[in-house]
């Protein structure tokens, strides 16, 4: 357990004091309920862009990458380069148009208008359960991360989370959790930057972690470079790391999961809502993808890095109470038994979400472990805020307007999103008392995307780019695509998985070389599910008149102008300057 | 168009970047001298360079909100 100084403590007062009074100070420009829900639609493009990103910067990016990045090396930023980066400018040149030309206030909303009421409500609850559960995971997490390494009190860090974060978001909605996303992305690049420095110049550079990186490549029975290459070793799934092919990578991670998750969650898709402008909302997520290009470099390299040092001190590992594992990384312990878990083959079983905590402790002295723990902390913390946020105006829209009390006033629905903030909070802090242990929190997120989300697109692509397809169509196609999830993730398992959660339960018939490639193959199936039902049930079924989807479908809808604006401020420019990047980087990194 | 108006999201940012930043600053100035303390940041005083990094970086940001303000106020 490390032990935190009081300069560390005075740096977190300083920044939940600041979070606090923002909170305060926004209480009283949230009139209405728009206020409240899409920040009155007034927040400049780059403050939505890093809100955008931040949203989704939460625990499972942070940790969850960094963990990645130790478990698969340099091949983690396909979650970057191909697995974010082609989604976020999809989404700002081609879908925001009609997310926010359509006025719609949430994304179920526009399912309602495009489609119809049910699955416009399907979508609405399956979402609402999911912010919740994720947030509790968040929460979870936190708890249980504080509580390992300094002795925090798991009740007491999940409380004093949870009423910090429910005290700025019932004050100041929308726009509140916004100005605190972006303030946690810059303690993010100030925490980590300093890290990176200090990591990269203890294991020799490039060069120095790249060697160091190739004998444990070799350890693990893969190619020297298989840690430090992305694309090299993707031709056959038992070359690489994570275990998968460039077919399934691409396909799963780039296509489906990718724009399942960027051009279809409320959750980041709330943030380019409440931009200015068309041309603000449209830029939004290309604003965001310029950071997002570069974050490999910041949560990934720890990850990497931690593998590659040693404590500074003999001994300081048994200090911190963590001896044994590989570099600065623990081994997993055994709840039971107190001893490190072994996996089939005898070697130890590392705890991956550890390794950035570890960096940040192997690095930091006190002041800037201060800096970096709060850094930690709100990532946290603005995951929860933004699943908060989301839920809180997909209940009041989507589900309590539409099926509960139609037609009240808008300050009672105003007053209803700050019970739903209430609400929410309360039963994520449920979800996190329920959450159970996963080894990579990633993995089982990426799992009940796959479920839900992989469809998801099939059924919003065909909405704004084929007229012919409809409400029943969309229905059938999505419940459709989530079976075909259900069933494939049930009939096939992961090498060394146990049937249950994991999959199989149908009888493991098709076996991967690792859980994310049975993902990735369970997103592919979802969403070609998905798309084949929606077509079918679609030609069988009777489609709307032309007139009533204007706006809301492509070739029906007058495309939006850029051509008066500046070159830096047009979306097909800054989409191609981030593409552009994005190819570069995989070229560099190959 | 209420949200927005109010103030300027760079005063926030400024504020807690150049509290941080001046705490880190003062505080590594303080323990200048403690070998011990750095040993694991590499012997480089972080908490002074970084602090002051962060102290640049919160005071440029409030500068430029409390201008972008100040021009709100005299165009309204």
């Amino acid at each position: 357990m490390t032990h935190l100084t009081p300069i560390d403590y005075i740096l977190m007062l300083v920044y939940f004091a600041v979070v606090l009074t923002v909170g305060w100070m926004l209480r009283r420009s949230t009139r209405t309920s728009t206020d409240f829900f899409l920040s009155g639609r007034s927040i400049p493009s780059w403050v939505a862009g890093l809100a955008f990103i931040s949203a989704n910067l939460g625990a499972q990016e942070v940790i969850g990458m960094g963990a990645s990045g130790a478990k698969y090396g340099i091949a983690t930023s396909h979650f970057y380069w191909i697995g974010a980066i082609p989604a976020m400018v999809f989404v700002g040149i081609f879908m925001m148009p009609f997310y926010y030309g359509s006025r719609a206030r949430s994304v179920p909303e526009y399912l309602k208008l495009r489609y119809d009421e049910k699955t416009r409500s399907l979508n609405a609850i399956s979402f609402a359960v999911m912010t919740v559960m994720s947030s509790g995971i968040s929460m979870y997490a936190m708890g249980k991360l504080f509580n390992l390494l300094l002795g925090w009190s798991f009740d007491v860090s999940i409380l004093v989370a949870a009423v910090i974060v429910l005290a700025y978001i019932f004050l100041g909605g929308l726009t509140s959790a916004i100005y605190n996303e972006v303030l946690q992305f810059f303690l993010i690049v100030f925490g980590f930057v300093p890290l990176v420095f200090l990591g990269l110049r203890a294991a020799g550079g490039w060069s120095g972690l790249q060697a160091r990186l190739a004998q444990i490549s070799v350890e693990r029975g893969f190619d020297p470079g298989a840690l430090t290459h992305a694309w090299r070793y993707m031709d056959d799934p038992s070359r690489n790391p994570i275990g998968v092919e460039w077919f399934g990578l691409a396909m799963g991670l780039g296509f489906v999961l990718s724009f399942g998750y960027w051009c279809t969650d409320f959750l980041v898709v709330q943030r380019a809502m409440a931009a200015d402008s068309m041309a603000a909302a449209r830029r939004t997520p290309l604003i965001a993808a310029f950071p997002k290009v570069l974050f490999p470099f910041l949560v990934i390299l720890p990850g990497m890095i931690a593998l590659a040092v040693d404590w500074h001190a003999p001994g300081f590992a048994s200090q911190v109470g963590i001896a044994g594992g590989q570099g600065i990384i623990p081994p997993k312990i055994d709840p039971i038994t107190h001893a490190a878990l072994l996996d089939q083959t005898g070697r130890v079983v590392l705890d991956y979400d550890l390794s950035v905590p570890m960096m940040l402790i192997r690095f930091f002295p006190s002041g800037m472990l201060g800096l970096g723990l709060t850094a930690l902390l709100a990532s946290f913390m603005s995951g929860m805020a933004g699943n908060v946020t989301a839920f809180n105006t997909v209940w009041t829209y989507d589900i309590y307007q539409t099926h509960i009390k139609k037609g009240a006033s808008d300050q009672h629905y105003l007053w209803m999103g700050r019970a739903a903030t209430v609400g929410g909070i309360g039963l994520s802090i449920l979800a996190a008392y329920v959450a159970t242990s996963f080894n990579n929190i990633l993995d089982l997120l990426q799992l009940i995307f796959a479920f839900v989300n992989a469809p998801l697109f099939a059924t919003f692509a065909l909405g704004m780019f084929w007229k012919r397809t409809t409400g029943h169509g969309a229905f059938t196609g999505l419940l459709a695509g989530t079976i075909g999830a259900a069933i494939h993730h049930g009939v096939s398992l992961a090498a060394g998985s146990v049937v249950g959660v994991k999959g199989g339960y149908f009888g493991a018939h098709i076996i991967y070389r690792s859980e994310l490639g049975q993902t990735f193959w369970t997103a592919i199936v979802a969403w070609t599910t998905c798309f084949v039902v929606t077509i079918v049930v679609s030609m069988l079924t009777r489609p709307r008149p032309e007139a009533e989807l204007t706006g809301l479908v492509y070739g029906l809808t007058p495309k939006p102008h850029e051509a008066d604006l500046p070159w830096h401020k047009r979306p097909t420019v800054l989409a191609a300057v981030v593409l552009a990047a994005a190819l570069l980087l995989n070229i560099v990194f190959f | 168009m209420s949200g927005y108006a109010h103030f300027d999201i760079r005063i926030p940012i400024g504020a807690l970047f150049a509290l941080l930043g001046g705490i880190l600053t003062v505080y590594g100035a303080v323990t200048w001298s403690d070998q011990a303390l750095y040993q694991r940041s590499e012997s480089i005083v972080i908490n002074f360079w970084w602090g002051a990094v962060m102290l640049i970086f919160g005071g440029s940001m409030l500068y430029f909100g409390r201008r972008a303000m100040k021009r709100l106020k005299v165009s309204a």
